[in-house]
């Protein structure tokens, strides 16, 4: 049941504790108490809207960087990792495999934020061993949502 | 200017066996439908899903390497091999690739097939009353005779044997059933689907059964005819592609059955149909290979919807026995005082919700109207709500 219920929030954050006791048949006062726990045990992080921020006036540009580390004794990648996440350019952080040991989506207001949070910030964090910046070009599709829509398809009104 | 048997004269020369099918009698409510704008349609009848990527890909890219041409009036042999291990793997059942499997247009195409093949003129078809609609003309078209069999709600809409049994005659030929059903959302459980087939065993009926609804089960196991002791070899097996696997307009399906009945129907295809588009048959392929976790997602989706309808047409007084099968609910309007249609029709006019009459499905669908849930969640709720004014308005009317 918990499954069911992260599968309906992570679709659709909004939905309310009566609509997701409606979809699957359990009583409301369950479906809240799951919730809570997960919350509390940090299963669900946090709810938020997927925003395109190409529609709004701000302008935003997203970097994804590849950052070679070496590793420190003891401790691995976890806390040059933890030294990059702090930096609030730094959206998003995945330990990975291949050529190089960290992903990082930054976001800054402009190329020259992301450039310096890389030369500036990034590369003199110790253990930093190189990085590849790439700069996003155009969002096709955010986290499960197509980004321009799909143009509606239209159904009989009426099929028997 | 040729005239009719009566001596009346007629403009065009239009077939006996044409005129016998009734046309739909909810032709007004279409009308109607097809005359208004911002309507919430709950009378839709196939998935809100477009088909998965990976088959709607398979498919281009087939024709990007050019396969335009025919198949085989059979189907594609390697569709009929990965469904033939489909078939295997899910129901246990052995049908030969070769011989016994014919890939079709559709089971709209499968069904017309299994009626001209079996039967002769004046050969009786038994079947549930309501039913999907092209349940009596495909009988009629074959120059049979459809003898309807009352199901209601007290009974969840299941064909009894006993009622069965009772409507058999020296012309009956076969029964005819689909379950998971179109209007009633209803699942034969295996007991009372053993019962039938005994009564068909022992009268030696064939039994014609629509599964296309197969996949489309919540928190009940679907009992395959074929699959029930003995029954292989008296069963003619309809399956598909387009509820499964949101598939409808590629216009493909199956029929499994004995190789002497799925002879006499390739004889038929091959001269009508010639085969099953081709590009249809690769994305099929495609779908038995690797469609079975995008099928299971569009199934827990619709069972989230079915409780949120079901729920909510009880909370308005409109009582719903719970449909375990497909993607419609079929409520009870009776305490309305209205007929279907005549619900069905102030419905859409005052309150712009489309829901289709009950009686377009057969007599005993008089007093329901068919919800389809295959639509998003934002448009089921806010059809309740327009429903609850509805009936809260006509019923303090009556």
């Amino acid at each position: 049941m918990m499954k069911e219920i992260l599968k309906i929030l992570q679709n659709d954050a909004r939905t309310t504790t009566k609509q997701i006791s409606a979809m699957t048949g359990r009583p409301g006062t369950e479906v809240t108490r799951l919730i809570k726990e997960a919350e509390k045990d940090r299963v669900i992080l946090k709810y938020k809207a997927i925003v395109n921020w190409d529609k709004v006036e701000d302008e935003q540009v997203w970097a994804l960087i590849e950052v070679k580390l070496t590793p420190e004794k003891d401790v691995g990648f976890d806390s040059i990792a933890e030294r990059i996440y702090r930096f609030p350019q730094a959206c998003t952080v995945y330990l990975i495999s291949g050529t190089y040991d960290l992903f990082v989506l930054a976001v800054g207001k402009s190329n020259h934020e992301i450039a310096d949070f890389v030369s500036q910030k990034l590369s003199h964090i110790e253990g930093v061993q190189g990085t590849v910046t790439q700069f996003v070009l155009k969002r096709y599709k955010e986290d499960d949502e197509i980004v321009d829509g799909k143009e509606e398809v239209k159904r009989q009104p009426v099929i028997l | 200017m040729p005239t009719n048997p009566r001596g009346q004269r007629r403009k065009y020369p239009i077939s006996q066996r044409a005129n016998q099918i009734s046309p739909s009698g909810i032709r007004r409510f279409f009308d109607l439908l097809a005359s208004m704008e911002g309507v919430i349609s709950l009378g839709v009848g196939e998935p809100d899903f477009t088909t998965p990527w990976h088959i709607t890909k398979a498919a281009i890219e087939s024709l990007e390497k050019g396969q335009t041409m025919y198949t085989s009036n059979l189907g594609m042999p390697e569709l009929r091999q990965e469904l033939s291990r489909h078939l295997k793997n899910h129901y246990s059942l052995e049908y030969d690739a070769g011989c016994e499997l014919l890939i079709t247009v559709g089971v709209s195409e499968a069904l017309d097939l299994a009626m001209r093949a079996i039967l002769d003129p004046g050969d009786e078809v038994i079947m549930p009353d309501p039913c999907y609609v092209s349940y009596e003309p495909c009988v009629v078209l074959a120059g049979g005779a459809p003898i309807m069999v009352p199901t209601n709600e007290e009974n969840s809409f299941e064909i009894s044997a006993a009622d069965f049994e009772a409507r058999i005659t020296n012309k009956t030929r076969a029964i005819l059933i689909g379950y998971p059903a179109n209007p009633t959302g209803a699942v034969m459980s295996r007991d009372n689907l053993a019962e039938i087939v005994e009564v068909a065993r022992r009268h030696q009926l064939l039994v014609v059964s629509d599964e296309i609804y197969a996949k489309l089960v919540y928190g009940v196991e679907h009992t395959c005819v074929a699959t029930l002791p003995g029954m292989q070899a008296h069963t003619i097996l309809l399956g598909g592609f387009s509820k499964t696997y949101a598939m409808t307009g590629w216009r493909v399906g199956y029929t499994a059955a004995p190789k002497e009945i799925i002879a006499a129907m390739t004889k038929i295809h091959q001269y009508t149909m010639m085969c099953a588009p081709t590009m249809a048959q690769v994305a099929a392929v495609e779908a038995l290979k690797s469609g079975e976790d995008s099928a299971t997602e569009m199934v827990e989706d619709y069972n989230r919807r079915r409780l949120v309808i079901v729920k909510g047409l009880c909370d308005i007084g409109l009582s719903c026995f719970e449909p375990k099968g497909a993607f419609y609910a079929f409520p009870s309007i009776k305490r309305t005082g209205m007929t279907s249609e005549e619900f069905a029709e102030k419905l859409l006019t005052e309150e712009k919700v489309a829901v289709v009459p009950g009686s377009a499905f057969g007599q005993y669908g008089e007093g329901y109207v068919r919800c389809c849930y295959a639509t998003s969640l934002a448009d089921i709720e806010e059809a309740l709500v327009r429903m609850k004014r509805f009936v809260d308005r006509h019923h303090k009317e009556v």
